[in-house]
């Protein structure tokens, strides 16, 4: 238990302390690897929590996609930067007061001393299973009951995939490209020619 | 030394703070305003998982992984409009967008 205490500190210090560094870094390449940092040390906090498949899917996808597409744009645009943080200073005070404040909020609202009435902890409507695991109950319920809200999430993929296609590709003028459909249709009479040479006369 | 369910929501509103300060702080970098809103969506996926795991049900996990995919989405899209409108303008600056109207 105390091991378990230990563990859950590290890493949400580890968690608040990259957060804060994504925001504040000068170079906005390292605020991307704060980033990863960061989701990192969330999927840590999935484990402990017991939600083991959520955690991989969080390093599998934001770590391995999300969080390297940002990298790739970071540094595809040559994007000045330095210029970008001018006149930011301007809304510290504001946004730090707003900040604070937020914060107070929601720790005394929701984070001190939350408890659940008995019938709440009875009512479960889908109460996680003790003999299989987190993957496998997760599966069961994601393929059964919320087997259209899957779907749907899929769709949303799928639609995002072809606007991220469609938003990006670009046909730049002055490009020589193959031209696959001309070359496979060409036939013999249009490329070939058969002569019959006479001796001592050449072709034409 | 128990770690309840209260320690999770905290380490969730931090972050969320850290990422509404994020936009603050950062209001004409897009990048930096899209990292604040993956921070922030990650902060409410603590939130889902942390009910998840103390009330012993499986749907937070569920809606946690459904906002993990929208989330994904978001960023795809965002970066993908983020590189068309810098090809366009040369420049990333959000005070520069009031000209995209109607």
């Amino acid at each position: 238990m105390i091991l378990q205490a230990i563990a859950f500190y590290v890493f949400s210090a580890i968690l608040l302390g990259s957060g804060f560094m994504v925001i504040t870094a000068r170079n906005p390449v390292h605020s991307v690897l704060f980033l990863i940092l960061a989701f990192f040390n969330a999927a840590a906090l999935f484990v402990l929590l017991g939600a083991e498949f959520l955690a991989m899917i969080l390093v599998v996808v934001y770590v391995g996609a999300v969080a390297v597409l940002f990298l790739f744009v970071v540094m595809m645009l040559d994007v000045d930067f330095a210029e970008l943080k001018k006149g930011a200073q301007a809304y510290l005070i504001p946004g730090l007061g707003v900040g604070f404040l937020l914060l107070a909020e929601l720790i005394a609202a929701v984070a001190v001393r939350w408890t659940f009435p008995a019938q709440v902890m009875k009512g479960a409507a889908t109460p996680s299973p003790a003999q299989v695991s987190n993957t496998a109950a997760l599966g069961h319920l994601l393929y059964t009951d919320y087997v259209y809200y899957f779907q749907v999430a899929g769709l949303i993929l799928l639609v995002a995939m072809i606007g991220a296609i469609v938003l990006t590709l670009r046909h730049r003028t002055g490009v020589r490209r193959q031209k696959a459909w001309d070359q496979i249709s060409r036939d013999r009479a249009e490329t070939l020619a058969l002569v019959d040479v006479k001796p001592g006369e050449g072709v034409q | 030394m128990e770690i309840g369910l209260g320690h999770y929501l905290t380490v969730a509103a931090a972050l969320f703070t850290v990422g509404v300060f994020g936009i603050f702080l950062n209001r004409k970098n897009i990048i930096i305003i899209l990292m604040s809103i993956e921070l922030i969506l990650l902060a409410v996926n603590i939130n889902f998982v942390a009910f998840s795991s103390y009330l012993g049900d499986l749907v937070g996990q569920v809606f946690a992984l459904f906002v993990l995919t929208v989330a994904a989405a978001e960023a795809a899209i965002g970066l993908a409009i983020l590189v068309v409108y810098f090809r366009n303008r040369h420049t990333i600056e959000v005070d520069d967008v009031h000209m995209m109207k109607g």
